[in-house]
């Protein structure tokens, strides 16, 4: 008995220092960090964590643009992030509180600065690209040996489509991730603002549509993985998790991502700070942990998405720094581009178009 | 001095409590709805401005309808989604009555110590995560699910249904998650039915169906309006089951909502929506419920 409470003292004793110690909400994407990477954070510096997740930015937005979301420090994507700085939802950071800023690539970082027009939006976390995830069997059953799994055309082709309808074709459901390749895809520029183009690519999307299973940004994870569709337009590290899953399971699928040739959207998560965090301090000291060039690497050796730490590359899994799905070779690099952040009006011009091809009409 | 007190207050209390309740909890979000759906968007915390405001002493109004009329100027983007919501949530409301209807009478007749737990076990599914009764549907019905492994397996078929994101999967959730809500209503008003009636009817003559179609439907009437209106009102806003187990030819209204709400960042667009659902849903009820004491009325005098 006499233990017993000796322990809950002790237990007590302990939440006692770490509240002194400070705390911290981090709100992040899901999947999104190693799992060692919090505990160890707090038990360096003692620093109670609570850590949510999100699945889309649409749902971080929303509770950035409802304020008071009691966040100290968010992960939105760059685009996001611009539109959230222009509403006032975020607040700049200061880096010259990051002592670990020297490790960040700059040419990555430099292009997110570009997107919210400042270098003090916030640090790139992560980065990647949208691209064609696929089952090799099963394509290479349906389409043969010489199937185009290195175009867009896999699935933006309705022939192509039409084949492989059977076996499960799956879109993002991210209007800012597919119509600007769509576009690219047609010959023309990933970057373009240009309404015309917007509605040439939603007539390709409509000529698909009718072969497609669904359109829904994270479902295809789990059904890639076990073989219930064989092709979707998927996120980088989604795909390398499906096929992790995939690998796992030993079900017999191999699930292969490609950056297709004719180039596609590259987008960065960006650490920032609401304009109403509470724990400012905390999240600088998190930040920094993060920038560390050992923590990044653990990171990326989990999610498999790319990282903006450049210091971290010597601790990265050769397997995934020498992947053209996740480093991209020189050559798929200059084929890249990155989606500017639209004004509201093609910003409903998009949105109008893309709720036309999800509804059907 | 208490008992005095409560004697005196008490009724008051009790009902005050629960009104004050549903006045913070229900009728103050509607109302904010309501307001919202009002006002203009901006980008901005919060993404629509305040209807109205006080500055430098004067009183400033600026609501809009133009929410509404850009409803009305789109309103083919909106109608199929409409469709399918009312399609999707009769079809789904009529086969809970037709799967509920026998269960309740079954539950009513039978031995009144098994009741309790036959009704048990019509709750027991609510007892778990709705989410994960939906995803063991998506493990039954997906192409490599458990339905098709096993007709493969029987060398029924040659290659896998395909009962996902159809009208099927969508069908098969709303029933999986409603059936008890159906069952409930029709249980408390077929138990309640004076078995006096039904043997009279008999003796004198009436065949079964006779019985069911005269004596024992039009008693238990009250129970299948309250079963229908309990399932087809969730059911029209539903927004999880169509996400999760329908494909894109099942869009229903509440991913609409979803879209205005998160993706074109229109905050008062998507409260115009929610409003105009509410109407949509609430105004025939408020409708047959007028003509009911109309009735009524007419009755008594």
């Amino acid at each position: 008995m006499k233990q017993v409470w000796l322990s809950t003292a002790v237990i007590i004793g302990l939440t006692g220092t770490a509240l002194a110690e400070g705390k911290l909400n981090i709100y992040n994407w899901s999947d999104y960090i190693a799992e060692d990477t919090i505990a160890n954070f707090e038990a360096e510096t003692g620093i109670k964590v609570t850590y949510d997740v999100y699945d889309s930015n649409e749902v971080l937005e929303a509770k950035m643009l409802a304020g008071s979301s009691g966040y100290d420090l968010v992960v939105p994507t760059a685009d996001f992030l611009a539109r959230g700085r222009e509403a006032g939802a975020y607040q700049d950071m200061d880096m010259t509180r990051i002592g670990n800023l020297g490790n960040q690539d700059p040419a990555i970082q430099g292009e997110a600065d570009k997107m919210t027009g400042t270098s003090a939006a916030g640090l790139v976390y992560m980065w990647g690209t949208t691209g064609i995830a696929y089952n090799e069997d099963m394509i290479a059953e349906r389409l043969g040996a010489d199937a185009p799994t290195n175009s867009w055309s896999l699935i933006l082709d309705p022939a192509n489509a039409a084949k492989l309808e059977d076996c499960g074709i799956a879109i993002l459901d991210a209007p800012t991730d597919v119509l600007p390749n769509v576009i690219k895809y047609l010959g023309g520029e990933g970057t373009t603002t240009d309404a015309d183009a917007f509605e040439q690519a939603g007539e390709v999307l409509n000529g698909v549509r009718p072969y497609l299973r669904y359109i829904h940004s994270s479902q295809s994870i789990n059904d890639i993985a076990n073989g219930d569709i064989c092709a979707a337009i998927m996120w980088s590290g989604d795909a390398f998790q499906a096929a992790y899953r995939a690998e796992e399971a030993e079900n017999g699928h191999v699930i292969n991502y490609v950056i297709p040739d004719e180039g596609t959207n590259m987008w960065f998560d960006v650490m920032a700070l609401p304009a109403d965090a509470k724990n400012v301090d905390e999240a600088y000291q998190f930040v920094d942990y993060m920038m560390r060039a050992d923590v990044a690497a653990n990171n990326v050796n989990y999610v498999w998405y790319a990282s903006a730490n450049k210091a971290a590359e010597s601790g990265i899994d050769p397997e995934i720094l020498e992947h053209p799905g996740i480093y991209p070779t020189a050559a798929a690099s200059e084929n890249l581009f990155v989606v500017p952040v639209y004004d509201a009006r093609t910003d409903r011009a998009v949105t109008r178009i893309w709720s036309r091809f999800t509804a059907g009409n | 001095m208490l008992t005095g007190f409560l004697k005196h207050y008490g009724r008051r209390i009790v009902i005050t409590l629960p009104l004050l309740w549903l006045g913070v909890f229900f009728l103050l979000p509607l109302l904010e709805i309501l307001q919202v759906s009002f006002s203009e968007a901006r980008r901005g915390v919060p993404p629509f401005k305040p209807l109205w405001e006080f500055e430098s002493g004067q009183f400033f109004f600026q609501g809009t309808v133009e929410n509404y009329l850009l409803l009305l100027d789109y309103w083919e983007d909106y109608f199929g989604p409409v469709l399918n919501s009312l399609r999707l949530a009769f079809i789904s409301t009529l086969i809970c009555l037709v799967f509920a209807y026998p269960m309740a009478w079954w539950i009513a007749r039978s031995q009144p110590q098994f009741r309790l737990i036959l009704l048990i076990l019509v709750l027991l599914p609510f007892w778990t995560s709705s989410l994960v009764r939906l995803y063991a549907l998506i493990g039954i019905l997906n192409t490599n699910g458990f339905i098709n492994n096993a007709l493969i397996w029987l060398g029924l078929i040659d290659s896998p249904l395909r009962m996902m994101q159809t009208d099927l999967s969508v069908y098969l959730g709303m029933v999986l998650t409603y059936l008890p809500l159906m069952i409930l209503p029709l249980y408390a008003s077929l138990s309640r039915l004076d078995d006096s009636l039904v043997e009279a009817a008999a003796d004198l003559g009436a065949k079964s169906g006779q019985i069911f179609l005269t004596i024992i439907l039009p008693l238990s009437l009250p129970g299948v309006i309250a079963g229908c209106l309990l399932v087809f009102i969730p059911a029209v806003g539903e927004f999880v089951i169509p996400a999760l187990l329908g494909g894109p030819d099942q869009l229903m209204l509440g991913k609409v909502l979803w879209t205005e709400f998160f993706r074109n960042r229109d905050w008062p667009v998507a409260s115009a929506i929610a409003i105009l659902l509410l109407l949509v849903v609430t105004l025939p009820i408020l409708y047959a419920r007028y003509q009911d004491v109309q009735e009524d009325e007419r009755e008594t005098r």
